[in-house]
């Protein structure tokens, strides 16, 4: 996509003097960043009538991609919509999201996957993936039109929300789509039976609180399921959201086999855990639930070595008076597109936990990869569109309304974080500058 | 006051509850807890001894009366009520160990008539320590000890305290721990 | 003490005994011809009852009348409540009347904790889903201690579905605090398996339990649990853990037989066990009255700040 300049001279940015954190070139440099017209140049080319971008003191990395968002629209704008969620997305530095298809009308036909695409487009503020539903309706049963949707440019399909209810209907559309080049099936792991009226995870906490519980078996039983039948199919699978310190071994085992498996993890999975829920707030009311704190503990150790491939943020956004209701009456789900990245920097990176260049690995550079973005996840290079995130890893800010989203059900909310997304370049376009949406 | 004084007051208010009532016939004593009630005790013996007369005594706890409920930081500690007989037609004595506002008393009264009716309810305190914010008088009284509306008045009784004083305390100047 | 009663965790081992003690006063008000002390005259106590329990219901209005309060009944068949009002904007109404205190029985767990958002007044717990029943755990400690005389080293066993029980959590809680030894008794399905990290014991043997007891405390199963294949039948539940009159001559001469209530006769109880005299069912329900005055009494009788803390 070409970029018009103003007054249809070709539009030269300059982002001077940033620390250049590029996890796919190996690059970590202070060094500049000269884009013309959308797309990144030599930084030894004419610099004349480039808008000079201030990027002293602040990392500067690919854009963040998310590979696992909600974004509510068609259905419950209430909640959220694709501009507003995009926005949220710019501010929190990504440059391309993919919205899942659990909407209503669900995506399972090239016409929502168009009109989803379109409303992107339209925000203008990050390159929008959208879902396919791997079933009818989020049924279970009838496979959806797979190859329909992919014309229509999907990437990868997931029934998140629910889970594939038997291993039938997976190996069918794990084989079906060998069919099509890069496709991936992304898998909510849950045994239905075993989690049902689950509202935290069971264990010490959910005995002592009063809460029904869900077993860390309920997402391993079905890891285990499915990595069986990725063996069976030779296809290729993601897993959303683990919790749990069980399925990161078995995913360990699969992937020594030579099993096509990938895996995220939420920031929200990292940093909070059960003993978080004694105050019964909702914000912590999260599927899969947050865990023990050795389940944590498992989950960075893998986001570390690799074992866990990505950050997504399964951004949920509910409204307000769905929130303020009675624990066992709200819906689960925290948003985080706009904390993902300060989140991730204040409790792992910070710590010393997880090094900052895998940090953007796993949440730009791998997610792109995964999702067959081409354009996303760097390396930064002439010749590359201009997607990229320029923030001050230090800057320190309080969780608090208001959001660009349009919801306010944060697991952050009231905390402080450390990180700050000052700039967001999305194919040049300076969508986010100084901290502050321009669209 | 000393033990002696406090035992020859004792005595006297005994003989004036019988002087004043004609005897013993009709009479109860009801205490007003903690201290009002080992005097109470302890007149219903003087009377047992002058007497012969045997008078029934009562504990009234009036914590659930007090006018200043929802005022101080926590609610009153509350003390045992046991009042066995009825008080209706009685002559009720209520006994106190010092009568300072006289709000204590007006929470007494008012406890007291949820008993019953009494035919007439009378006041014996050890100490008068002046100071009314309310129309109530006593009809005995140990001794009239004038004070400073911020003296503290400190009365031991042996059955609770180990031995029998009453000393007054000017308030303490030097500022206090914080709590 | 603490502003609220959301969890028998908010009263201390003192502050027990303090309401313990406080509660022998206000039974002696029961026992008056006229039942009422103005102690709280002028306050309103609201009593926001989202599941129907007519006993507690009825046990909270009279402590509050007797205290001389006001009482308003918020129930789920009389009130915009049963019309889908959501909690929230209940609580602004609720606070909007100004209600000094509110008594809340919700099927939610948390919901006691919720509402203290949004509310200016103290909230009583009396029952939030499976989570706790501090003032049913207080007023069982109430009739131990009077018909044993203390409740440090008491063997308690708690008998039945504790899982499911907000009463079994409580009264637990309560009962470790205060320095008793419990033992929670039941099938394995009804017992969290974490359940001796909260200082108890647990068997699964009856009858083994029994004749070492002080209090044999027996819980309500529902019938709904065996439809959710807990147990495999009623039958089978009675027969293994039932208190029967057979099982009733091997606890000691003088131990307690309680029972929360409503009863599942003929289930977890024999119909002529509950009638024993050594059952003091039937004590637990007056004694409800005066425990629930005297934790009305030191709730409201303190100033507060508005943060909560005493002036």
């Amino acid at each position: 996509m070409k970029q018009e300049g103003r007054g249809g001279v070709s539009e030269r940015i300059l982002l001077k003097g940033g620390r250049v954190v590029d996890p796919a070139a190996g690059r970590d440099e202070i060094a500049d960043v000269l884009i013309e017209d959308g797309v990144i140049v030599s930084a030894d080319a004419s610099r004349s009538g480039a808008s000079v971008v201030d990027a002293d003191g602040l990392v500067v990395a690919p854009g963040l991609v998310d590979l696992h968002t909600h974004l509510r629209e068609p259905g419950r704008e209430d909640k959220e919509t694709v501009e507003t969620g995009c926005r949220a997305a710019a501010l929190g530095g990504f440059t391309a999201v993919s919205p899942m298809a659990n909407t209503e009308p669900v995506a399972d036909t090239a016409a929502v996957i168009h009109e989803v695409r379109d409303l992107g487009a339209r925000a203008g503020l990050c390159d929008v993936f959208p879902v396919g539903a791997i079933t009818r309706g989020l049924g279970g049963e009838e496979m959806a039109e797979l190859g329909e949707m992919v014309e229509a440019g999907v990437r990868m399909f997931s029934d998140d929300g629910r889970c594939l209810p038997n291993a039938r209907i997976l190996r069918n559309a794990l084989t079906y789509a060998k069919a099509f080049d890069g496709i991936v099936i992304a898998e909510h792991c849950e045994d239905g039976p075993l989690a049902e009226g689950g509202q935290m995870h069971e264990g010490y906490h959910s005995y002592s609180l009063g809460l029904a519980g869900q077993p860390r078996e309920a997402e391993e039983i079905v890891v285990a399921r499915d990595l069986a039948v990725v063996r069976l199919t030779g296809g290729r699978l993601h897993l959303c959201h683990l919790s749990s310190a069980g399925s990161i071994e078995i995913v360990r085992r699969a992937k020594a086999e030579g099993l096509r498996v990938t895996a995220e993890v939420t920031p929200h999975h990292v940093v909070f855990s059960d003993e978080d829920l004694g105050t019964y707030d909702t914000n912590f009311k999260v599927n899969p639930p947050l865990r023990t704190p050795e389940d944590r503990d498992a989950l960075r150790l893998a986001l570390a070595d690799g074992t866990i491939d990505a950050v997504a943020t399964d951004h949920a956004p509910h409204a307000v008076e769905d929130k303020e209701a009675e624990f066992d009456q709200s819906p689960p789900g925290t948003i985080g597109l706009e904390t993902a990245l300060a989140a991730v920097l204040t409790h792992l990176v910070e710590p010393g936990l997880l090094p900052l260049a895998r940090a953007i690995e796993a949440m730009s550079t791998v997610p792109a990869r995964i999702l067959g973005a081409a354009e996303h996840g760097g390396p930064i290079e002439p010749g590359r569109p201009a997607n990229l995130v320029a923030f001050d890893p230090g800057a320190a800010w309080v969780v608090e309304p208001p959001f660009a989203s349009k919801s306010r059900n944060s697991a952050f909310l009231g905390t402080t974080l450390r990180g700050r997304v000052i700039h967001t370049l999305y194919r040049g376009d300076l969508v986010v500058a100084d901290g502050k949406a321009q669209r | 006051m000393e033990e002696s004084e406090i035992r020859r007051a004792v005595s006297r208010i005994a003989h004036e509850i019988l002087e004043r009532n004609k005897g013993a016939d009709g009479i109860a004593l009801v205490g007003i807890a903690a201290r009002g009630d080992d005097l109470a005790r302890r007149l219903a013996a003087e009377i047992q001894r002058i007497e012969g007369a045997a008078v029934p005594v009562g504990v009234l706890d009036i914590s659930f009366y007090r006018d200043d409920i929802g005022m101080r930081a926590e609610a009153p500690e509350v003390h045992e009520t046991r009042v066995d007989f009825d008080i209706t037609g009685r002559t009720v004595v209520l006994v106190d160990d010092v009568l300072f506002t006289g709000r204590t008393i007006r929470a007494a009264l008012d406890a007291l008539v949820d008993f019953g009716r009494p035919t007439a309810i009378q006041l014996a305190v050890l100490v008068d320590r002046g100071h009314r914010e309310l129309p109530i008088r006593a009809d005995f009284v140990g001794k009239n000890v004038p004070t400073r509306k911020d003296d503290q008045v400190r009365v031991a009784l042996k059955e609770l305290d180990g031995e029998d004083a009453v000393e007054v305390e000017e308030p303490v100047t030097a500022s206090g721990g914080g709590g | 003490m603490n502003k609220h009663l959301l969890s028998i965790h908010d009263v201390s081992a003192e502050d027990v005994v303090r309401v313990l003690d406080t509660a022998e006063s206000f039974r002696e008000v029961g026992t008056r011809v006229i039942k009422k002390v103005p102690a709280l005259r002028g306050r309103t106590v609201v009593n926001l009852f989202y599941e129907n329990s007519t006993r507690t219901r009825i046990s909270f209005e009279l402590a509050a009348k007797r205290l001389s309060a006001d009482v308003i009944n918020f129930t789920t068949s009389g009130s915009s409540v049963s019309k889908g009002e959501s909690l929230k904007d209940t609580a602004l109404t609720l606070q909007a009347m100004g209600a000094d205190a509110i008594v809340i029985r919700h099927s939610s767990s948390g919901s006691p904790l919720t509402l203290t958002k949004w509310v200016k007044g103290s909230v009583l717990n009396a029952g939030d889903g499976t989570h706790e029943h501090p003032t049913q755990a207080l007023l069982d400690l109430y009739t131990m201690r009077e018909r044993l005389g203390r409740l440090e080293e008491l063997r308690v066993a708690i008998i039945g579905d504790v899982l499911h029980s907000r009463v079994a959590r409580s009264l637990s809680f309560a009962l470790v605090k205060m320095g008793a030894e419990v033992t929670l008794v039941g099938p394995p399905t009804l017992i969290p398996p974490d359940a001796p990290a909260w200082g108890v014991q647990v068997s699964y043997d009856i009858e083994s339990v029994l004749p070492k007891l002080d209090v044999c405390y027996m819980l309500r199963v529902q019938r709904e649990r065996q439809r959710q294949q807990y147990f495999p039948s009623v039958r089978e539940y009675a027969r293994l853990f039932g208190l029967t009159r057979t099982r009733v001559s091997m606890l000691p001469d003088d131990a307690l037989i309680m029972h929360p209530g409503p009863m599942n006769r003929g289930v977890e109880i024999d119909s002529d066990v509950a009638d024993l005299p050594n059952s003091v069912i039937e004590d637990q329900v007056t004694n409800g009255i005066a425990v629930r005055m005297a934790l009305l009494y030191l709730l409201l009788g303190g100033t507060r700040t508005d943060d909560g803390e005493a002036a």
